[in-house]
């Protein structure tokens, strides 16, 4: 079923190898000899986050926080400005003979409207480095993948990956412990 | 099904508590979680939603006769300008601080047992915060030019009075709102994936599948998932403490006897949380028993609650007394006045309400009996939930019912359409929840998941180790030489 948002891959007849593997322990291993092997297109699959696994794969810190950071600041910045500008020029009012530029007042909608856009832009952000929502992906034409959200530990292997060779690939799969590895096809299919 | 039914207290050579009852696998786990949303409708559900239904039924009748013939329909009037309608909006504001609260201060702090409870609690935060928003958008008479408060050009080419604590507060509680279900949305989409991945038919696997976004566990999604959860959790945390003080500003910068006081800002943000938890408490009793899901939500979340409402209620008392005292050390004869009229005038049936029911009914919670019966944390979940909206019924209406001027004073009486608005509310509210437990996933199973022994990689390897170390740090007379 091709979904209404699915991913852009490179052409090809096979998205990659997938390993199943039965403890979260043995994932984090596995993922450690995968990096070894000089991978870097590949990733694992957990039904919730553990601990560490970014070390074991080998992938840096996320850099959510800077687009959290710009947008909080753009959001204290903006909200100020536009009390400033509202109640200073665009519109003066006297109230209880205070100046019309004074910034003690405005501080608990600046505050707001920079926590307003920091978490606006935490999550869209989030979702955009993750590129989600993406509604297909080859991987859900597996149906052993089903147990990913439940009690299921995978890891997969792009086919795009410049060190990738089914044979080899599978080699060390099955070396790391893997329950089962198998081929998953690019488009939707059953096994 | 529980082997245990006390994890209150610590083994002395054991460590903690297990958190989860019943030596749970991840799949138990999501069976328990995931099943009460996929089974047949219990009868009790609907027994519940009907009447649900009929309050929700006089919520809309209330707000439709109330935009048809303007606030006369109300007891208020000069000088009570204010009464049931604020006194609504803050109690459900209050009560929506416990869901923050718990998923994000808790978080923070590195609470692992919020994982059981937060779920729940944030959806009630968002379910109490809609009620909330509801009473400024009605009080003002005239709904249909609520958009005066945004800051927008408008017809008359003036703008809103950004210096004026009512539109920080409208700032505040908008806010408020779209954190908390952003929050809550972003904590429901693994468990949405569950939902999905378990469908058995295609148009739950299709209704599910929209809102999971393709969520397939992803450790390089996971690890920008679990920084913004962080960062929200933290930008949550001083939004939290902010709402319920810029609330209290609405109040505590007017010139009122009462009002005007310094104290508010933390007396209302603890208030907040007392009266959230006792909210969560009043649901979570029920909801536990009902989805069978007491292996879950066990003795020791519920003990943990009581000792934060015994905390919170006591912080709560304290102010109530401190209003007193500035009262008599400032040697002002209005704010004198004020809290005499408050205790001993014609409203002294609910002050003496509000302290029995806040004050004094937590206080039970200093003994463990008490924290293990779930008959008494339902009773004083009730009491601090009717002790609350008195607290700010107190505020309100006693503070504005005699006021400077003898030749000013008056009486408050409400109509049944007072009446109406506040058991709407709570249709509006049970309503809610209940198609929430219902439909969605009442725990955050991957969180529970991961605060299992289980669910560390290194559990197998160092199993024994962490056992010996345990066994150190609580005797240490028992640890081998050198080992400390």
């Amino acid at each position: 079923m091709p979904g209404f948002l699915p991913p852009f891959f490179p052409e090809g007849e096979h998205f990659g190898l997938l390993a199943e593997y039965d403890s979260p322990g043995a994932l984090f291993h596995a993922c450690e000899k995968v990096r070894d092997a000089g991978y870097s297109k590949w990733d694992a699959h957990s039904p919730f986050p553990i601990h560490g696994i970014e070390k074991a794969m080998g992938i840096g810190r996320s850099r959510l926080p800077y687009v959290t950071l710009v947008c909080g600041l753009t959001g204290v910045i903006g909200g100020m400005a536009l009390q400033l500008w509202a109640n200073g020029i665009a519109y003066p009012m006297i109230i209880s003979g205070k100046p019309f530029f004074n910034w003690q007042p405005y501080v608990p909608i600046t505050f707001e409207c920079g926590i307003l856009l920091a978490a606006l832009s935490t999550v869209f952000g989030m979702f955009a480095f993750n590129k989600l929502p993406m509604h297909f992906h080859p991987l859900f034409g597996v149906e052993r993948f089903e147990k990913v959200t439940d009690d299921g530990f995978f890891i997969s292997v792009e086919a795009w990956d410049p060190k990738f060779d089914a044979a080899a690939t599978e080699r060390l799969l099955a070396s790391t412990g893997a329950t089962n590895v198998q081929l998953v096809p690019r488009r939707g299919a059953t096994s | 099904m529980m082997e245990v039914a006390d994890n209150v207290s610590h083994e002395p050579v054991a460590g903690r508590a297990p958190l989860v009852l019943g030596r749970p696998t991840f799949h138990s786990i999501t069976e328990a979680v995931a099943r009460p949303a996929e089974s047949a409708t219990p009868i009790m559900w609907w027994l519940l939603l009907l009447p649900s239904l009929g309050m929700l039924s006089i919520l809309g009748v209330s707000v439709g006769w109330l935009v048809w013939e303007g606030i006369g329909v109300w007891g208020l009037n000069q000088p009570v300008g204010w009464a049931f309608d604020i006194t609504n909006f803050v109690f459900w504001i209050g009560i929506g601080h416990a869901g923050t609260l718990i998923s994000a201060v808790l978080f923070l702090f590195r609470q692992k047992w919020r994982t059981s409870i937060n779920r729940a609690a944030e959806a009630m935060t968002i379910f109490a915060v809609m009620c909330a928003l509801l009473f400024p958008g009605i009080h003002i008479g005239r709904p249909w030019l609520a958009y005066w408060m945004a800051p927008l050009p408008n017809q008359m080419g003036t703008w809103p009075g950004f210096r004026s604590p009512l539109l920080w507060d409208f700032f505040a509680v908008s806010t408020y709102g779209t954190v908390s279900a952003l929050f809550w949305y972003v904590g429901l989409i693994p468990d949405l994936a569950t939902m999905r991945d378990r469908a058995k038919t295609q148009a739950r696997r299709i209704a599910y599948g929209i809102f999971a976004l393709g969520w397939r566990g992803s450790a390089r999604n996971w690890q920008h998932y679990e920084m913004a959860y962080l960062i929200l959790a933290g930008l949550a945390t001083p939004l939290v403490l902010s709402v319920h003080s810029i609330v209290s500003m609405d109040f505590a910068v007017a010139q009122l006897p009462g009002w005007h006081t310094t104290i508010f800002p933390p007396y209302f943000v603890a208030g907040a949380i007392f009266s959230g938890f006792a909210m969560v408490v009043t649901l979570m009793v029920i909801t536990r028993k009902a989805l069978g899901l007491e292996h879950i939500v066990t003795l020791l979340h519920f003990d943990r609650m009581a000792r934060i409402m015994l905390t919170t209620g006591s912080i709560v008392g304290y102010a109530y007394s401190m209003e007193f005292f500035i009262a008599w050390f400032s040697q002002n004869p209005y704010e004198q006045f004020t809290f005499i009229n408050r205790a001993f005038g014609p409203y002294w049936w609910a002050y003496w309400t509000m302290i029995t029911c806040n004050v004094l009914s937590p206080q039970v919670f200093w003994f463990k009996k008490a924290r293990s019966s779930m008959v008494v944390h339902f009773i004083v979940s009730i009491f601090i939930n009717i002790g609350m909206w008195f607290e700010r019924f107190v505020i309100i209406v006693t503070s504005l019912h005699r006021d400077f001027l003898p030749s000013s004073w008056g009486m408050f009486y409400p109509t049944m359409w007072d009446f109406g608005l506040l058991i709407g509310s709570f249709g509006l509210f049970f309503t809610m929840f209940l198609l929430f437990i219902r439909f969605l996933p009442v725990i955050a199973a991957a969180e529970v998941k991961s605060v299992l022994p289980a669910a560390d990689p290194h559990h197998d390897a160092h199993h024994a180790d962490d056992l010996a170390h345990e066994v150190t740090r609580v005797s240490p007379h028992l640890a081998p030489k050198g080992a400390h």
